[in-house]
C-alpha cells in the first residue's frame, strides 16, 4: 500500500476525558502507537473542545474552542494532521472545520476571539482531523496488523460499538461514504476490520451506531439507562463476549449504566466493555496491565486471562 | 394514539353528563357526549421567527413535514410523545399553547443527530430541539432543565480554565440539582472503580480535584470569550421580545398543575 507511512507522526489531541475518567484509553493509545512505530506529539496547551455541552450554550464558542486546538497544531507546531481518539473531540474538530469553511458568522466570531486571545486564527483546510481508527487503519492497515500480531485475540466474540459522533451528521465527514476503502456512515467497519485482523470474531451487531444517551448520562439518567441496556442486551443476544468501544463517553456511559441497570432496573448483563486500543494492544503483545484493562470499571481481566491475553 | 386524533380531540375537551334530561328525554352518559369547540386563543405569528433567532433553529423554514426526523429519533423510541416533526409543525403554524403542552420533554433530546442524518431538507432538527428548549426557558414556561444546568456547569469550567475535570463537573451538577451522592448505583460504581485502580491513578484523580487542571496560557482566550458572550447577550435580549419570569409553583394546586 502506498499510503502505509501516511500518519507516521501526527499531532495528538487527547482531550479532557482521556486525562480523567478515560485514562486507560489514553495509556493504551500511546502504548499501541509505540508498539506500531507511530509517533504522537501532544498538542501544546490544548483546551477542551466543548464536548456536547458548550454548543448548547453557544455553538460559535464551541467552534472557537476547536479552532484554537487546530491553530496550535498547525501554526505553532507545524502539523498537518491532528489525531483525536475521543469521538467528541474528533466530531467537534470536524464540525469546526466544516463551519469555518461554510459559515461566515462562525468565521467572524472565531477571528474576533482569536485575535483578542492573541493567537493566529485557524483557517479551514490547515489540518486534517482523524480518529484513532483512521490513524491505525491508514498507517498500518489490516495486512500490516496481521504481520505484527503476537498474541491473537483468538476468536474473541466482539460487538463493535461506534456511537453517534463518529458518523453523524454526514456533512461534516466529507471523506466518508466515498466507496470502497472509505468509512461508511451507515454501516461503519474500520473497527471491525482492525479487530478481525487481530484475530477477533466480529458478531453481527445491529446497534453499531445507536445512541447511548451520553449527552444526558447524568441529567436524564433513566433514559440513558434504557438506551444503554438496549445496547448491552442486543450485544449479548448477538453472542458477544466483549463490546469494543472507541469513545470515552460511550465507554463510561456503558460502564456506568450497566451498573445502574443492574441496581435500579434489576437487569444484569455480563458483556465486558473494552477500548479497541486495549484489544489491539494486547494482540500486539502488550500485557493487559500495560494497556490498562485493570483500570476499566467493567472487569474483564478474567476473560483476558481465559483468552491467554493477560 | 395517532397524532392527528390527539391534536383534535383531547380527553379534557370531551364533555358528558352522568345525569342529563333534556325536554323530558334522558340523555345521560355517552348519549350526551360532545366535544368542546377548539379555539386557539394565543396564536403566535412570530413563533417561527423567535425559534429561528436562537442558535440551532436557523433552518426550520425548510421543513416539508416528511417525518424522517421522528421516524429515526432515539427519544421517540423511548417515549412516543417525543415528536420532532410535530413540534416543527406547531412552531411553523404558531400554535404556541399546543407546543407548550410538551414543555417538559423537549429538552430530553440526546443530540444523537439521527434526525439531522435522515433529514432530506437539512433542517437540522437536533438544533431546532435545542433552540426550542432554550425558547421555553427564555419565555419562562419552564425552569432550567437538568440538561441546561449540566451544560452551564460544564461551560463555566471550560471558559474559566480551558479544561474540565470530570469529578468536579459531576459533583457540581449533582449539588446544583439537589441530588444525593449516596444513590446505590453511584456507590456501587465507585466501589468497582476502587477495586482495581492502582494507587497511582487514584492519586492523579485525587490530585486533579484539588489542583484543577487548566490550560496553560488560557487567560487571554478566557477574556476574549467572556467579551464575546457579553456582546452576544446584549444583542439577544433585544431579539427575543418580552420575557415572562418563571414562577416556582407554591400552592398545592399549582404544584399539581406543574
Amino acid at each position: 500500500m502506498s499510503e502505509t507511512k501516511k500518519y507516521k507522526k501526527v499531532a495528538y489531541y487527547p482531550g479532557c476525558a482521556l486525562e480523567g475518567t478515560a485514562q486507560p484509553y489514553d495509556h493504551s493509545t500511546k502504548a499501541l502507537g509505540k508498539a506500531l512505530g507511530l509517533e504522537l506529539e501532544e498538542v501544546k496547551n490544548w483546551n477542551c473542545c466543548g464536548a456536547m455541552e458548550v454548543k448548547n450554550i453557544d455553538p460559535k464558542i464551541q467552534t472557537y474552542l476547536s479552532s484554537r486546538v487546530m491553530s496550535i497544531a498547525a501554526n505553532e507546531m507545524g502539523h498537518d494532521v491532528v489525531m483525536a481518539p475521543c469521538n467528541g473531540c474528533y466530531h467537534n474538530l470536524k464540525k469546526a472545520e466544516y463551519d469555518l469553511a461554510h459559515d461566515e458568522g462562525s468565521k467572524e466570531v472565531v477571528e474576533k476571539i482569536s485575535k483578542k486571545a492573541g493567537h493566529e486564527t485557524y483557517k479551514a483546510g490547515q489540518v486534517e482531523t482523524i480518529h484513532a481508527l483512521d490513524w491505525i487503519k491508514d498507517s498500518i492497515g489490516e495486512e500490516g496488523l496481521k504481520e505484527r500480531v503476537k498474541n491473537s485475540l483468538n476468536g474473541m466474540k466482539i460487538a463493535n460499538y461506534y456511537g453517534c459522533m463518529y458518523v453523524r451528521p454526514r456533512h461534516i465527514f466529507p471523506e466518508k461514504d466515498q466507496g470502497p476503502g472509505s468509512e461508511s456512515t451507515s454501516a461503519p467497519h474500520f473497527m471491525d476490520d482492525l479487530l478481525e485482523a487481530a484475530g477477533a470474531e466480529n458478531v453481527d451487531f445491529p446497534l453499531k451506531t445507536a445512541c447511548c444517551g451520553g449527552a444526558h448520562t447524568l441529567s436524564d439518567s433513566d433514559t440513558s439507562t434504557k438506551l444503554v441496556l438496549n445496547i448491552l442486551e442486543a450485544a449479548e443476544a448477538s453472542g458477544a463476549e466483549v463490546i469494543a468501544t472507541e469513545c470515552p463517553t460511550c465507554h463510561s456511559g456503558l460502564e456506568m449504566h450497566q451498573i445502574r441497570a443492574e441496581k435500579v432496573l434489576g437487569r444484569k448483563t455480563n458483556v465486558k466493555i473494552v477500548y479497541f486500543t486495549q484489544l489491539l494492544g494486547m494482540a500486539m503483545g502488550l500485557s493487559a496491565k500495560k494497556v490498562g484493562v485493570h483500570q476499566n470499571i467493567s472487569d474483564s481481566m478474567d476473560l483476558m486471562k481465559e483468552k491467554g491475553l493477560a | 394514539m395517532p397524532i392527528h386524533e390527539k391534536h383534535l380531540i383531547r380527553p379534557e375537551n370531551l364533555v358528558s353528563h352522568e345525569n342529563l334530561v333534556i325536554d323530558g328525554i334522558d340523555v345521560s352518559g355517552d348519549w350526551s357526549t360532545f366535544i368542546r369547540s377548539r379555539v386557539v386563543p394565543d396564536y403566535n405569528e412570530n413563533l417561527q421567527e423567535e425559534i429561528e433567532a436562537l442558535p440551532g433553529g436557523e433552518f426550520i423554514h425548510r421543513c416539508w413535514q416528511c417525518g424522517s426526523c421522528t421516524n429515526s429519533c432515539t427519544m421517540n423510541a423511548v417515549n412516543p410523545d417525543f415528536n420532532p416533526r410535530y413540534w416543527i409543525y406547531l412552531i411553523r403554524m404558531g400554535f404556541e399553547s399546543e407546543l407548550v403542552r410538551d414543555k417538559d420533554i423537549i429538552w430530553q433530546c440526546v443530540s444523537c443527530n439521527k434526525c439531522t442524518y435522515a433529514c432530506p431538507r437539512d433542517v437540522v432538527p437536533e438544533g431546532v430541539m435545542k433552540a426550542t428548549a432554550h425558547w421555553l426557558e427564555h419565555k419562562g414556561y419552564t425552569p432550567k432543565s437538568p440538561s441546561m444546568v449540566f451544560d452551564e456547569v460544564f461551560s463555566e469550567q471550560v471558559i474559566e480554565r480551558g479544561k474540565i475535570e470530570d469529578g468536579e463537573v459531576v459533583l457540581n451538577f449533582l449539588t446544583r440539582t439537589h441530588q444525593k451522592l449516596t444513590q446505590p448505583w453511584l456507590i456501587e460504581m465507585v466501589k468497582r472503580l476502587m477495586k482495581h485502580l492502582p494507587v497511582k491513578m487514584l492519586a492523579t484523580l485525587g490530585l486533579a480535584t484539588i489542583f484543577k487542571p487548566r490550560t496553560k496560557g488560557w487567560g487571554p482566550a478566557r477574556d476574549a470569550i467572556k467579551d464575546y458572550v457579553k456582546e452576544r447577550d446584549e444583542a439577544a435580549t433585544d431579539a427575543l421580545g418580552p420575557h415572562i419570569a418563571y414562577k416556582k409553583p407554591e400552592t398545592p394546586e399549582q404544584i399539581a398543575a406543574e
